[in-house]
């Protein structure tokens, strides 16, 4: 399965990747042959196989509706890049 | 304003969310708070630190069943959790954890009651999630978020539970959406999972818009109106949506699907920028999480705790008091006020309960129903501003109705006869412009006659005394 | 014979004979500190394996035997990095269970390991610091991604660590690095505050010289976490192996498994040795086949562990910690996501994110990531059928021997098939244990020891066995003159 250009500027958008101009063509030679291979498994005809998200049969794990206690201000914005006025501060939104 | 229903019928689907109240957030135990100083209610998990795992709050999914059960949805045997991927600074992982195709609660009916019978509303699902954090725009001209400079983001309302309502595409009007709005709240204050609070954004409206002409079948091009933030605002903004799209279309025009803003001040609507624009969201199954599986015990027990609704009891009050008191009445948490308080002119007791103790801003349960009925049955003997001051106190501890009457009121008619009687002697000109037919004048001395008594004389005997007064 | 500090060999010494050094008072924790920080000294500075060693303040004074955490492991106060740019100079706030439960069991902090980053690869030179190399030969790759933590152990610069194993992790490098390396069931041990792969398949895991060494280690980390809502309980306590017999044991050896290509002979030779060895023993040895497993495995993988990643890596957006990009005051949010990412990452976690991307997006999720979600369901069933028959499957833990540096850099779909052998078993989220069964080319080779979900009391008593029978020396020629 070859994927485009398009399909690589696509992705990397939505995945937030500012792909350089020269990278493209690089990116999708690889990710074209690592699809060619993954793309084994529809090989398989599963239509009445359950997908299986969990290794485990494990339900219903849940905590109790107890505070626990939460960061100093301080402590929660210590690895902050850019923090302001006990916030994280960000470029404009729109 | 209204659209020509011989020719244009609304179809309406809302999606609303509801914070839950309870004491810690939807996946880590910070408290669950509002108002406190930023970021000071979160922790590495709400702060999406490297490695950190989400933890269900019970009482959240509890309270996600309870809600499902209220809108008389199947609880699925089997729900999970998915992951919903999106860049937004509000979202510290980079998704929102969120039910997609297996959902806590689903196929459910609303029966919302109106003045012409009740009207059956289609509940798609209700599943739960997390909330995102809160962003300040600061900087830049304006505030808002075009031209900011910057954003501030805080996490404390990150990771709050969230019941997400999704209707089927039943509601015929703006109105009714709103009457639907305004039961939903009243139904999940009495569930006691959330404060459902519009303006503090506890509860949140979205509403699926299209009009199609009236008799025809299927479902035309729909828009999204995001955000809106009372209930006016929610009926406001569909109705300008409603004449926006029929105009369209009896232009010639097309509606195009997208995401609109409602700006209740202008009245106008505008498209929304999307958080992301391609929309694919990606879900997949949370493999941080495992399955909930309710046991039927435990849906059980959570069936058989359900209060009655209000969309009962306002069937209940309709015969008595007639459906705009009774929906009033049963909406704004008056109605067991109303049953507690003795008297027979029902109408009146309703009335006064929904508009003088509403407006005095009274909290209905901490009135003495026995002492606000004697309040109720002596207000016409009593000025209006003497019965609303004894209304304001109605809620006060030890509130007694005679005390009020009694200090209120002049009652004594020979006290009002002598100041009639100073009243007319000093304003000799207006009693003959009134003794020759200008009966319009009496407004004027009943007028006088209240000041000179700071409002304590009863009206009543005051312009029964002054006309006779006037004829002599 | 090289001895270090207060007499004590670091290249020999077993966790546990530490251990009996510490209660018959012979030495203290801190001498033992004192020793493999010298080592370290020594040894490291050619070999890269630690990204981060602690002083005296951050490796606590527990009293115990000290350890080596995988930088991927989150430790309070002591730089954690996950072999990333994205997250050079992040400080956590908090400990991941593991290193909690390490701390309450007394074990010192001697630092953190290299990695790839994120844990994806095989070889650790995707690290974003740098490669480690294998002690056994240094121009040559330790495995990976818990490269740091194998040769650490191999080098004697700690006497056991913790890795993590999501496509094979642990136990490849333990493989190629000559030590044990054991894959736990996934739910055993809790993921609380590992930085995340691929979710429903990392797992931490100890590395150590012995198999005891690793039972210890595996024993102290594992159990219920309330912070990590997919663990379990042990069905049974942890047990440490003692019998040297395998009578009773039904072994079976998976013909897939054995045959794939790209199996080296010397690999081949020392594992059909090792299994009839086995067989001395007193197992009951018999051939079994898992013939979708092996085809479909590593699709599946490469299908659901990038589709994981490309969720689980969305966080490093450069808002709340770690690398931010420097837009001089010109572009918006989207323009800060984009650079922070695209500087803060390697190749590696970009080509995944944006496969993962690709195989959940619009159009794509049925035809590739639900389809590997069946195909798991296939491979956890074709398991469960060979479990029928058989107490444990025995193959080559990795097909070749260590390869060189930069072998396989350029060409990543090769570096995929170095794990072909461990990916299925951890596909259906079953324990694997990894211990060295002789020398190919004088490198060591690994004997991967399968069994169903939570059968590692049984891993341990074959792994044990087969140890004492073959008698591999675990310390590198090169080191030991
Ligand atoms: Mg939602
Ligand atoms: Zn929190």
């Amino acid at each position: 399965m070859a994927i485009t250009r398009e399909d690589v500027l696509h992705v990397a958008r939505l995945a937030r990747l500012e792909i350089p101009e020269e990278e493209i063509g690089r990116v999708q030679e690889q990710l074209s042959a690592i699809l060619e291979a993954v793309g084994k498994v529809s090989e398989l005809d599963l239509s009445d196989v359950e997908p299986t998200s969990h290794p485990l049969d494990v339900v219903n794990a849940w905590a109790e509706d107890e505070p626990r206690p939460s960061l100093p201000q301080d402590e929660a914005l210590a690895n902050a890049p850019d923090p302001e006025d006990g916030h994280f501060r960000v470029p404009a939104v729109g | 304003m209204p659209l020509d229903p011989t020719r244009w019928e609304p179809v309406i689907g809302l999606e609303i969310h509801v914070q839950l109240k309870t004491k810690t957030k939807m996946f880590c135990r910070c408290e669950n708070v509002w108002g406190e100083a930023p970021n000071t209610r979160t922790c590495p998990v709400c702060l999406a630190h490297p490695g950190t795992l989400p933890v269900p709050n019970r009482q959240a999914i509890e309270w996600a069943i309870r809600l499902g059960l209220a809108l008389d949805c199947e609880i699925a045997p089997r729900s999970l959790f998915h992951r919903k991927n999106y860049f937004y600074p509000d979202l510290p992982k980079g998704y929102q954890i969120s039910q997609y195709d297996s959902p806590i609660a689903t196929r459910g009916r609303f029966s919302v009651p109106g003045p012409d019978g009740d009207r059956e509303m289609g509940i798609v699902r209700a599943h739960l999630e997390e909330d995102a954090a809160k962003t300040i725009h600061v900087g830049g001209e304006g505030g808002r978020i075009h031209g900011a400079g910057a954003s501030l983001v805080d996490f404390n309302r990150g990771g709050t539970p969230l019941v997400e309502i999704v209707t089927e595409p039943d509601v015929r009007s703006a109105e009714e959406a709103r009457r639907f709005l305004g039961l939903l709240r009243q139904t999940v204050v009495e569930l006691g999972i959330s404060d459902a609070e519009m303006e503090k954004g506890s509860l949140r409206c979205d509403a699926n818009v299209s009009v199609r002409e009236t008799g025809e079948t299927g479902y035309r091009t729909k828009t999204e109106l995001k955000n809106m933030n009372s209930f006016k605002f929610v009926a406001d903004g569909i109705d300008a949506e409603l004449a926006r799209q029929v105009e369209l279309y009896e232009d010639g025009g097309e509606v195009v699907q997208e995401t609109l803003h409602f700006d209740p001040r202008s009245g106008r609507i505008s498209p929304l920028r999307s958080k992301e624009q391609a929309h694919d969201y990606r879900y997949f199954p949370e493999p941080d999480l495992v399955p909930v599986e309710p046991s039927p015990e435990l849906v059980g027990r959570l069936r058989d705790e359900l209060p009655e609704l209000p969309a009962a009891r306002i069937r209940r009050l309709e015969e008595e008091i007639g459906f705009d008191l009774a929906l009033g009445l049963v909406t704004s948490g008056r109605d067991e006020l109303f049953a507690r308080v003795p008297g027979d002119d029902r109408r009146a007791t309703a009335n006064v309960l929904m508009n003088q103790l509403a407006g005095a801003g009274v909290d209905p349960a901490r009135v003495n129903a026995d002492e606000l009925a004697k309040l109720i049955a002596a207000r016409d003997a009593i000025p209006r501003a003497a019965f609303d001051e004894a209304l304001a106190a109605s809620g006060d501890e030890g509130f007694t109705a005679e005390r009020y009457l009694a200090e209120a009121a002049i009652t004594d008619e020979g006290e009002i006869d002598a100041v009639i009687d100073r009243i007319l002697a000093a304003n000799e000109g207006q009693v003959q412009a009134y003794r020759s037919g200008k009966e319009g004048l009496l407004g004027f001395f009943v007028g006088q006659v209240m000041r000179e008594t700071q409002g304590k004389a009863n009206p009543k005997v005051v312009n029964e005394r002054l006309r006779e007064r006037l004829r002599a | 014979m090289s001895a270090d500090t207060a007499g004590i060999d670091t290249l020999r010494l077993t966790a546990e004979e530490a251990a009996g050094l510490l209660e018959r008072g012979e030495v203290s924790s801190a001498e033992l500190v004192a020793a493999y920080r010298a080592a370290i000294e020594a040894r490291d500075p050619e070999l890269h394996a630690y990204l981060h060693v602690t002083d005296d303040e951050h490796a606590g004074d527990g009293g115990g035997v000290p350890i080596a955490l995988k930088d991927v492991i989150t430790t309070k106060g002591v730089p954690t990095t996950a072999g990333s740019r994205i997250l050079e100079g992040y400080v956590p706030v908090f400990d991941s269970t593991v290193a909690a439960r390490c701390k309450e069991a007394g074990l010192p902090l001697l630092g953190k390991t290299n990695l790839d980053e994120f844990a994806m690869g095989s070889s650790t030179e995707n690290s974003g610091f740098g490669p480690t190399r294998n002690p056994w030969d240094t121009t040559r790759v330790p495995g990976g991604s818990s490269g740091g933590s194998a040769a650490v152990v191999a080098a004697g610069l700690a006497p056991w660590s913790l890795g993590t194993d999501t496509g094979g992790s642990v136990k490849q490098p333990a493989s190629l690095c000559g030590v044990v390396g054991l894959r736990p069931t996934w739910g055993t041990v809790s993921r609380y505050g590992i930085v995340a792969f691929a979710s429903s398949l990392d797992q931490v895991g100890p590395l150590a010289k012995t198999v005891r060494d690793c039972a210890r280690l595996y024993g102290i980390t594992a159990g219920r976490d309330a912070c990590d809502s997919t663990t379990v309980e042990l069905p049974a306590p942890v047990e440490l192996p003692e019998r040297e017999d395998l009578r009773g044991l039904r072994v079976g050896v998976p013909r897939e498994l054995n045959e794939v290509d790209g199996i080296e002979p010397g690999v081949r030779e020392r594992v059909q040795e090792a299994i009839r060895l086995a067989e001395e023993l007193g197992a009951e040895v018999g051939e079994t086949t898992l013939p979708r497993s092996v085809e479909y495995g590593l699709a599946c993988y490469y299908l659901v562990a990038p589709a994981e990643a490309s969720a689980n890596l969305a966080r490093y957006d450069g808002v709340r910690y770690g690398h931010r990009a420097d837009l001089n005051g010109d572009g918006d949010l989207t323009a800060l996501y984009e650079r922070t990412r695209w500087e803060g990452f390697g190749a590696e976690p970009k080509r995944r994110i944006m496969l993962g991307t690709y195989a959940l997006s619009a159009g794509y999720y049925d035809a590739y990531y639900g389809q590997a979600q069946k195909v798991r369901t296939v491979i956890k069933q074709e398991f469960a059928a060979a479990f029928e028959d058989f107490d444990v499957l025995l193959s080559p833990t990795s097909p070749t021997v260590a390869f060189p540096l930069g072998d396989k850099v350029e060409n990543p779909l090769a570096m995929y098939l170095t794990d072909v052998l461990t990916i299925p078993p951890n596909m259906a989220g079953l324990p694997g244990l990894s211990i060295p069964c002789g020398l190919s080319e004088g490198l060591p080779v690994g004997l991967q020891i399968l069994g169903p979900q939570f059968s590692e009391n049984t891993l341990f008593a074959v792994g044990h066995a087969l140890e004492r029978a073959l008698g591999f020396d675990f310390v590198p020629p090169r080191l030991a003159a």
